[in-house]
């Protein structure tokens, strides 16, 4: 991969630890000699709203959100808030997606609001490279859902050049001392998930 | 050494490596990590949250008046309610240099209004620096501290949601080496009664003519020349929303906005066949270069309204028939349910919605998690102005009422020591039957549970005594006071009725913290039994994000209710509503 420059978005349901995985990307991005920026809203959004986190990586880079239409790398924390960005993707962009569903109260308690349970198949009809993962069943297994950002974070580092002593120093750095050993347990599992679906 | 840092965390090392002294200010979106950052790398700096961001400025002001350098922190509608002492310092100027940082919040991503706090600058005849990225956003700070000490003035630094939240790669610098500055009494200059105030005002105009040359020639305002005949003129984000769409043209990058350098700015424009403004919110830099009689165009292009992006300023360049393309999403977007911010599974708040939502009454509300009240399902809220207003508003209401029903508000313990209390004296005052409904969830909630009066902790972590919410407003001469448990449906129903029928202004207390802060709060978890439950809906009508709809129907289709244990906190609110008991404790559920 010879590509210098990445617009990742990163999106997901407030409290899934979407803005700690977009910390650990831009760590590495920087300790790699890039330009890094790294946008997001939160406030509001903590009590399960929608967050979404931008992550720009490049030789300079300047807007700290990317424009619509230009995501390389779409980040699904949960497979209907990935849906739900699919538009921000160039269509040669890859998205990795969890199988994580979270419906909302409002969906429940309200008539004519559906969830789409589909949403994963909805996302490979538009786009060629989507990489689902079941990061949520995968996060349960090693005992603690909190941990599906972590195995994203092992499937995006083969999409991107950095090496890979980089991200588990930076895992390393970034999470609790006694969250470590697990954390790298799910970065590793994240990481030998196989790529077919990703064209060269 | 280089570290990402966000604009925030920047503004923190910034005040550090500048030898400020005191950083004070309260807590608000976008703003709250400075002080936060403070606290806990910078402990060499005393922090300090105060009750509001009036008494946060005025604290400011005296640790400048009495020699140090000082940080004063807030949102942009906090700089409202700083507005009366901002106004009266630009007269005065500082001893020790004064910043205040404004961080305004376009597109309202969590405020009531997107006020362009640069306005606020020219209103108050202070200058301004605003930062496009977290590196300026610290070396800003630093030189503000000697433009506010060189001119004597206090300075704004002027943030955004995107510069206050993105991270960025900053190159970090030492502490300077400051000398020590002295109170020095000086009455006709610190002391505003009117015979001073008029030689200050004079001093004030002096000084904007010296400020208007340093202007014209600080490296913050810059040309960035790639020979176009192009010109665009930008600061802030939009700066880099420009540069990003169209790097090719020429820049004229605004760092220090008020005044402006209009004789560069002249230049500027005379070398180039057109020349835009691109500046997010109002026409600030716009009208006052073509009041000066330049021209340049810019918000018929890019609107007035909400936050700019790198999509919108391409449309905008296209539509002033700059560049050829904007970029078009190849991918349609869906059209999803919405998911917006709802109280958290346990949130004490929901018990008095609850309550309020079944007695159908006026309910004022205020600033915080409890504004949520005011989204479907739990529709309990009538008003939301700023902070502190539900008391005045509902004072306002009730008195023009009659003898229809009475009126409630609302308000935070946090708010209530923001600037309800004034509210409540009023309503003790003027004799008014409004029922107060204190919040009291031990936290500054709504900004990630900041320490406050109520806490029993300072910012910096120490340890001190609460304020006694019931002695508090029992010294305010209200004499019905009650708490109650908001996790005791019907003792908070009827506890809100008897007050509403009791003469006078009542004060009720809900009493139970908040379920985040400081420690996530788990009791034993609720189950629902399918067998028992009748898919009435009455659970899912709390908008309680643990309860969701099962796959199993009643004989209608109607789902039943299915409570996920990992969320679950065990407030017991919804098996008390439930009229078929279907929700009991895990423990005590035994399937036959
Ligand atoms: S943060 Fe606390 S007060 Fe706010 S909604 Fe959640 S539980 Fe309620
Ligand atoms: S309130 Fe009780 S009966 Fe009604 S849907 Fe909920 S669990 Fe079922
Ligand atoms: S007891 Fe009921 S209302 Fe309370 S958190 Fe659990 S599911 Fe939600």
């Amino acid at each position: 991969m010879t590509k210098q420059a990445y617009d990742i978005l990163i999106v997901g349901v407030g409290g899934q630890g979407v803005l700690l995985a977009s910390e650990i990307i831009s760590e590495v991005a920087m300790h790699a000699g890039l330009d890094v920026k790294k946008s997001e809203i939160h406030g509001m959004s903590q009590r399960g709203g929608v967050v979404t986190s931008h992550v720009r990586i490049g030789p300079k880079v300047y807007s700290p959100t990317i424009q619509q239409g230009e995501v390389d790398i779409l980040m699904g924390f949960e497979k209907a808030e990935a849906l739900r960005f699919a538009g921000w993707m160039k269509a040669a962009g890859t998205v990795i997606v969890s199988h994580t569903t979270l419906v909302p109260a409002i969906v429940t308690s309200t008539k004519g609001l559906h969830y789409p349970e589909d949403a994963i198949d909805d996302l490979k009809k538009k786009i060629h490279n989507v990489i689902d993962v079941e990061a949520d069943k995968i996060a349960a297994e090693l005992g603690n859902p909190r941990l599906v950002n972590t195995i994203l974070i092992g499937v995006l580092s083969n999409l991107l050049p950095f090496d890979e002593k980089l991200w588990t120093d930076t895992i390393k750095s970034q999470v609790k001392e006694k969250f470590v050993a697990v954390n790298l347990q799910a970065f590793a599992r994240g990481r030998s998930i196989h790529l077919a679906a990703v064209s060269p | 050494m280089k570290q990402l840092l966000s604009g925030n965390e920047a503004v923190a090392r910034g005040a550090f490596e500048a030898g400020v002294k005191m950083a004070v200010g309260y807590p608000g979106t976008p703003s709250t990590e400075i002080l936060e950052t403070m606290a806990v790398r910078h402990r060499s700096v005393y922090s300090q949250w105060s009750p509001n961001e009036k008494v946060a400025f005025e604290v400011g002001i005296g640790a400048s008046i009495g020699g140090a350098r000082a940080l004063v922190t807030m949102k942009h509608v906090g700089l409202n309610v700083a507005a009366d002492p901002l106004m009266t310092f630009a007269y005065t100027g500082v001893n020790g240099g004064f910043v205040v940082v404004s961080a305004d919040d376009p597109e309202m991503h969590s405020s009531q209004n997107e006020q362009d706090n640069r306005i606020f600058a020219r209103f108050a005849n202070i200058p301004f620096l605003e930062p496009a990225d977290s590196q300026e956003s610290k070396d800003m700070l630093v030189a503000a501290y000697e433009i506010s000490e060189r001119y004597d003035t206090p300075v704004m630094l002027r943030m955004t949601t995107r510069i206050s939240h993105t991270l960025g790669i900053v190159e970090l610098g030492e502490p300077v080496n400051l000398k020590e500055r002295k109170f020095v009494k000086s009455p006709e200059k610190y002391v505003m009664i009117p015979s001073n105030a008029r030689v200050r005002h004079v001093v004030v105009a002096e000084r904007l003519k010296e400020l208007a040359k340093y202007s014209e020639v600080t490296p913050f305002n810059r040309v960035e020349s790639n020979g176009s005949n192009i010109g665009i003129i930008s600061g802030g984000v939009a700066y880099q929303y420009a540069k990003e769409v169209a790097p090719r043209f020429d820049y004229f990058k605004i760092g220090f906005g008020y005044p402006l350098p209009l004789d560069a700015i002249r230049k500027f424009v005379e070398q180039h066949e057109r020349v835009l403004v691109v500046e997010e919110l109002e026409p600030v830099f716009e009208d006052q270069i073509k009041a000066a009689g330049i021209w340049v165009e810019g918000k018929k292009f890019f609107g007035a309204l909400g936050e700019l992006s790198p999509s919108r300023v391409a449309q905008g360049l296209k539509d002033a028939g700059l560049i050829d393309e904007v970029v078009k999403p190849e991918i349609t977007q869906e059209e999803l349910f919405p998911r917006p911010p709802v109280l958290c599974p346990g949130c004490p708040h929901r018990g008095a919605f609850m309550a309020l939502k079944k007695l159908g009454v006026a309910v004022t509300g205020d600033i915080g998690c409890y504004t949520l009240g005011v989204l479907k399902p739990l529709n309990s809220l009538d008003t939301c102005i700023c902070m502190g207003a539900s008391i005045g508003n509902a004072i306002g209401m009730e008195k023009v009422k009659g003898s229809e029903k009475g009126t409630v508000a609302v308000i935070g313990d946090s708010t209530f020591f923001h600037s309800g209390i004034t509210g409540l004296l009023d309503a003790v005052y003027n004799q008014s039957n409004v029922t107060v409904i204190i919040l009291d969830n031990r936290a500054t909630a709504m900004t990630g549970g900041q320490e406050h009066p109520g806490t029993g902790h300072t910012l910096m972590g120490d340890p001190v005594g609460r304020v006694d919410l019931h002695e508090l407003v029992q010294a305010l001469g209200v004499k019905n006071f009650e708490v109650v448990d908001a996790y005791d449906y019907d003792a908070t129903l009827a506890c809100i009725k008897r007050q509403m029928e009791t003469p006078g202004p009542s004060v009720i207390v809900t009493n139970r913290p908040c379920v985040l802060m400081p420690k996530r709060i788990m009791d034993e978890p609720y189950v629902i039994d399918a067998e028992l439950c009748n898919a009435c809906s009455a659970c899912f009508r709390i908008s309680c994000p643990a309860i969701a709809a099962s796959h199993e129907t009643n004989e209608h289709g109607s789902p039943k209710a299915i409570i996920d244990e990992t969320l679950c906190t065990g407030c017991t609110l919804c098996a008390q509503i439930c009229p078929t008991e279907a929700i009991v404790l895990k423990s005590q559920f035994v399937k036959v």
